[in-house]
């Protein structure tokens, strides 16, 4: 079931999609609608890699490079 | 599962593939600087501590306290050719300094061995090349790592492409990573005649490898012109030595021996990046991810960062984030494991657990303060506040600076 809403939200949200100019993205280009991991997060993402099973698909590593994960 | 991931990911690439079908235009007459410059230097430095009492060397019961202290410092340089095409060069070094109160367990009966703390050194060095005219980049990088019992080579090749209007991105990378362990066994299991592998000169002790092979595959996307949003996964597959030796595992019938994990893994995440800019003063980041490994464990990973910014120079972003996860099918208790199991852990980051974070994170933005020859853009400040339903609890705090 969770696999389904999410597939269907996926497909919801790409088909809903407009087309925005370069002017209109004022909002979108602020440094905080970056779609990826905080600078600052780094840190964070580094102890979870050591501290829990799962890893990847986050910005952080998916596994290799450390004894960790 | 599986079927569901790689039907979504080849619709993503279908996707992603279609605007390189779009109308190619290059504006020849814009003015280009093509010196090489320094676009930006960043430097992160941390401090992470945690305490706890289920440590995995001493066969899941013990003292975890742990501290570390990381840094990276990078630098990113950029070129313009005489085509237009720009280069990126970006050069990184990272340094930890731990002390680890569990793996001074390795050996009880010295006061302070060398396990008890360590120094990992990680630089790195990634070129990029970018076409605008033809909305395609490429890319490549290595890296290595170095601590006391393991060492990493690592190499990578990106492919980045974008619409005309740059309203949808897709990205590729593959990475490999080729480890490197010293197996350190518990002092009193060790073979007769085994060396100790620390900096007493070690002794005869054997090596192992643990080599990593990730594909990292990355869609975004403008919804409006206040919502985007990102699907990623990194589908990673890792052969060689997945387990610890010297962490202990204590059995039903009394007896102890080393930890043995299986020598394969196979993880598939997928994640979600949805960003929502509300009003004027309020961006929502938002954070979902789905994990499945061979290994049995499944996650569910989710946060939320609501980032207020009380002026154009300041922000201030409260955060929570909630992860659970199911055990490793080989996962026992502290004398849980049956001696004729072929596969043993009672290591608690693999056992069944959820956990919550909350934290806060401060943003001082637009700064530009000269310090030499360069100037100051932003600072973050960050901390956050973990805690485990096993009892293992962590601080973190982080400093972020970026120049320009």
């Amino acid at each position: 079931m969770n696999r389904f809403l999410f597939g269907l939200l996926i497909v919801l949200v790409v088909s809903s999609c407009v087309s925005v100019k370069e002017y209109q993205k004022s909002k979108i280009n602020d440094a905080e609608m970056a779609l990826s991991a905080r600078l600052s997060e780094r840190n964070e993402l580094n102890f979870q890699l050591y501290r829990e099973g799962a890893s990847g698909a986050n910005g952080g590593k998916s596994g290799g490079g450390c004894g960790c994960n | 599962m599986v079927r569901l991931n790689f039907s979504l990911i080849a619709t993503l690439i279908m996707i992603a593939f279609k605007p390189l079908t779009g109308q190619i235009s290059v504006d020849s007459s814009k003015y280009v600087n093509r010196k090489l410059k320094v676009d930006e230097i960043n430097f992160v430095t941390g401090y992470y501590q945690q305490d706890g009492n289920n440590a995995a060397v001493t066969g899941g019961i013990g003292d975890e306290h742990l501290k570390d202290v990381a840094t990276t410092f990078n630098l990113n340089f950029s070129k313009y050719d005489k085509n237009f095409n720009k280069h990126t060069l970006k050069a990184e070094l990272g340094i930890d300094f731990y002390t680890s109160a569990s793996s001074d367990k390795i050996n009880p009966n010295t006061i302070s061995s060398a396990s008890s703390g360590d120094v990992r050194v990680y630089p790195s060095l990634n070129y990029g090349f970018i076409n605008e005219s033809k909305h395609y980049s490429l890319g490549g990088g290595i890296s290595f790592s170095n601590e006391y019992d393991y060492q990493s080579f690592g190499s990578n090749l990106q492919y980045g492409t974008w619409s005309k209007d740059r309203n949808r991105e897709f990205s590729a990378k593959v990475s490999v990573f080729l480890d490197r362990w010293k197996v350190i066994y518990p002092f009193e299991l060790r073979p007769p005649g085994y060396g100790t592998g620390g900096d007493d000169g070690g002794g005869n002790i054997d090596f192992s490898s643990r080599n990593s092979f990730n594909l990292g595959l990355v869609y975004s996307w403008v919804v409006n012109r206040n919502f985007d949003m990102a699907v990623l996964t990194d589908l990673t597959h890792q052969r060689g030595l997945l387990g610890t030796k010297f962490h202990r595992v204590y059995f039903n019938e009394g007896s102890v021996k080393p930890e043995n994990a299986p020598d394969k893994r196979t993880k598939i995440p997928v994640g979600m990046r949805a960003n929502y800019f509300a009003g004027d003063n309020i961006v929502l980041r938002s954070f979902y991810r789905y994990y499945w490994d061979d290994w049995d464990i499944k996650s569910h990973t989710a946060s939320l960062e609501m980032s207020y910014k009380l002026s154009p120079f300041f922000s201030l972003a409260p955060s929570y984030r909630y992860y659970t996860q199911t055990a490793a099918n080989f996962f026992e208790a502290y004398k849980g494991h049956d001696i004729s199991e072929a596969y043993y852990s009672s290591d608690y980051d693999l056992s069944k657990f959820n956990s919550n974070m909350i934290g806060i994170n401060a943003r001082f933005s637009n700064l530009d303060k000269k310090l030499f020859l360069v100037s100051m853009q932003t600072i973050e400040l960050r901390y956050s506040y973990y805690k485990r339903s096993t009892g293992l609890t962590a601080h973190v705090m982080t400093v972020a600076l970026t120049f320009k």
